[in-house]
């Protein structure tokens, strides 16, 4: 076990390099997914049938063909056209594509969520559709739809374990390269505990995203007080005023 | 082109109007106007359409058949040419700037103050400078007893100062109509009087228009110049507050107050 540990030690190094690529991977395909997924949710609400219809084909070709399918296609498929992109470019094409076309889903529901009072109130006021979208609708379904954005966040920090199929030195591919080194049973451990770590710090992430989108609507404790052990006191005192 | 005919219009103006939800036709031809200054109260059994009427004036409904005119302006729909047109959604927008509405259930915006729930639309979508937009709303605030509560979340108020906020932010719009279906239904009866208490006030400072449908037939009586009974969506009887209240000539009208006066 311990020549494990100085093996692992050893490769430290590298598997940073690989957790390294596997969080742009993450952050990059998290980012790419959230503009699709907003685009598409918007476009699916529309009344125009042209558009409603673009977007729904969208989002069911790329739920409905596979990650790994997509990423060859993109990888090997695309440069007969003349369009070459990085490894980690591919990645994150891929991974914003097919996570976007669930995200599209989740913000397309939260919008229809928002009560359809607030809508009117839109209307009684006279704002514009955009106002109307990014100045009250949108702000309050933003809040309900961190959790299920959450979900697809993991799950996507899980889907670039499959991006190193393309030649892509990530936190797979290092452990991969561990195990050579050590054994199955240590290798695949330490991948699991550390792919759980960083799953754990993004649901941590998340979550305060989702305390202070909460609080904005005046829900819930600010996310200073949430975090802050006298929180409980603070709230029984807010009780008794 | 000689005249100022915009004296002469009515503040509001039904025109055959129809209305269907599907196959239920909840409005069939229905006529009539409200002068400018006027204020109205619609009542009636539940399901006569009386939401529905105000919904429409907001555009919050689509018309069936019919117009209607604010001030002399066709609203949804006009009349070119012997055809009736649909009116693009930047015209209906100009006309809905002239008209208000306070909801049964507020709908305060809750990602907002109090005080930025006011000055939002004003700012927003009249262009009044911030500064001052957050002083109007600040006067505002102190007519409706608020004036503490500017920077509180709609949610940590209660029913009756939510919606008297809501009565703020319409008056900020500075709108000539100002519609109230039911406003104070949602309210525990303890705090229904606040609330119409502020309406009262609105009613004798200002000369707004109003259209109001509620059950709090004393208030009724107090602010309004007109009543309308309405039944499956026609004017059963048209009279004062005071003839209808004390003297209705309708058997219908008489059945209807007899159940909601509970004598
Ligand atoms: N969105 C809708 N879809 C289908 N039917 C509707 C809709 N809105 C209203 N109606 C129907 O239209 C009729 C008139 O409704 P409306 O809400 O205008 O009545 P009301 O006079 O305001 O009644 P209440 O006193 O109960 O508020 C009712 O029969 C109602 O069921
Ligand atoms: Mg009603």
């Amino acid at each position: 076990m311990s020549e494990h540990l100085i093996k692992l030690r050893d490769a430290w190094p590298q598997i940073l390099d690989g957790i390294g690529i596997t969080l742009v991977l993450t952050v990059g395909g998290a980012a790419l997914a959230l503009v699709v997924a907003i685009a598409l949710g918007l476009l699916a609400r529309f009344d125009n049938i042209l558009l409603r219809g673009t977007a729904r084909v969208f989002i069911e070709f790329f739920r409905g063909t596979s990650l790994v399918v997509q990423l060859f296609w993109l990888y090997f498929v695309l440069p007969r056209f003349g369009v070459e992109l990085s490894a980690i470019a591919v990645g994150i094409f891929a991974l914003g594509l097919n996570y976007g076309a669930y995200g599209a889903e989740v913000v397309r529901g939260s919008l229809n969520s928002v009560p359809a009072g607030q809508w009117e109130a839109t209307t009684a006021l006279s704002l514009s559709r955009t106002q109307r979208m990014w100045r009250v609708i949108f702000p309050q379904a933003w809040a309900l739809m961190i959790p299920s954005l959450t979900n697809l966040l993991i799950q996507l920090l899980k889907g670039t374990a499959i991006v190193s199929i393309i030649a892509m030195a990530d936190l797979t591919f290092m452990i991969d390269k561990l195990r050579q080194d050590t054994d199955t049973f240590f290798a695949y451990t330490v991948g699991l505990l550390l792919y759980f770590a960083l799953a754990s710090l993004l649901t941590l992430g998340m979550n305060a995203l989702e305390i202070r989108a909460k609080h904005k609507l005046g829900r819930g404790d600010s996310l200073r007080s949430a975090l802050s052990f006298s929180s409980s006191a603070s709230r029984a005192g807010k009780g008794v005023a | 082109m000689v005249r100022d005919t915009s004296q002469e219009e009515p503040a509001i103006r039904f025109q055959d109007v129809n209305k269907s939800f599907g196959d239920h036709v909840v409005l069939d031809q229905l006529n009539f106007t409200v002068n400018k200054g006027d204020r109205v109260t619609l009542i009636g059994p539940s399901g006569s359409g009386k939401t529905t009427i105000l919904r429409l004036v907001m555009t919050l409904e689509e018309l069936t058949g019919g117009y209607i005119f604010i001030d002399g302006q066709p609203l949804t729909h006009d009349l070119r040419d012997g055809r009736r047109v649909e009116l693009k959604e930047k015209h209906r927008n100009e006309v809905r700037k002239r008209i208000g509405m306070v909801f049964q259930q507020f709908n305060l915006f809750p990602n907002m103050t109090v005080i930025e729930n006011i000055i939002e639309a004003p700012v927003h979508v009249l262009k009044v400078p911030k500064s001052q937009a957050i002083t109007r709303a600040r006067e505002l605030l102190d007519k409706v007893g608020l004036a503490d509560k500017e920077h509180a979340h709609p949610l940590e108020l209660s029913g009756g100062q939510q919606q008297r906020v809501a009565i703020a932010r319409a008056l900020a719009m500075d709108p000539e109509i100002l519609l109230l279906d039911e406003v104070t239904s949602a309210l525990d009866p303890e705090i229904v009087g606040e609330v119409l208490e502020v309406l009262r006030e609105v009613a004798r400072t200002t000369d707004i228009t109003m259209l109001i449908v509620t059950h709090e037939m004393q208030f009724a009586r107090d602010v309004s110049n007109r009543v309308l009974m309405f039944d499956s969506g026609s004017i059963v009887e048209e009279a004062s507050p005071e003839v209808m209240f004390t003297q209705p000539t309708e058997q219908r009208t008489r059945d209807f107050l007899a159940a909601v006066l509970g004598d």
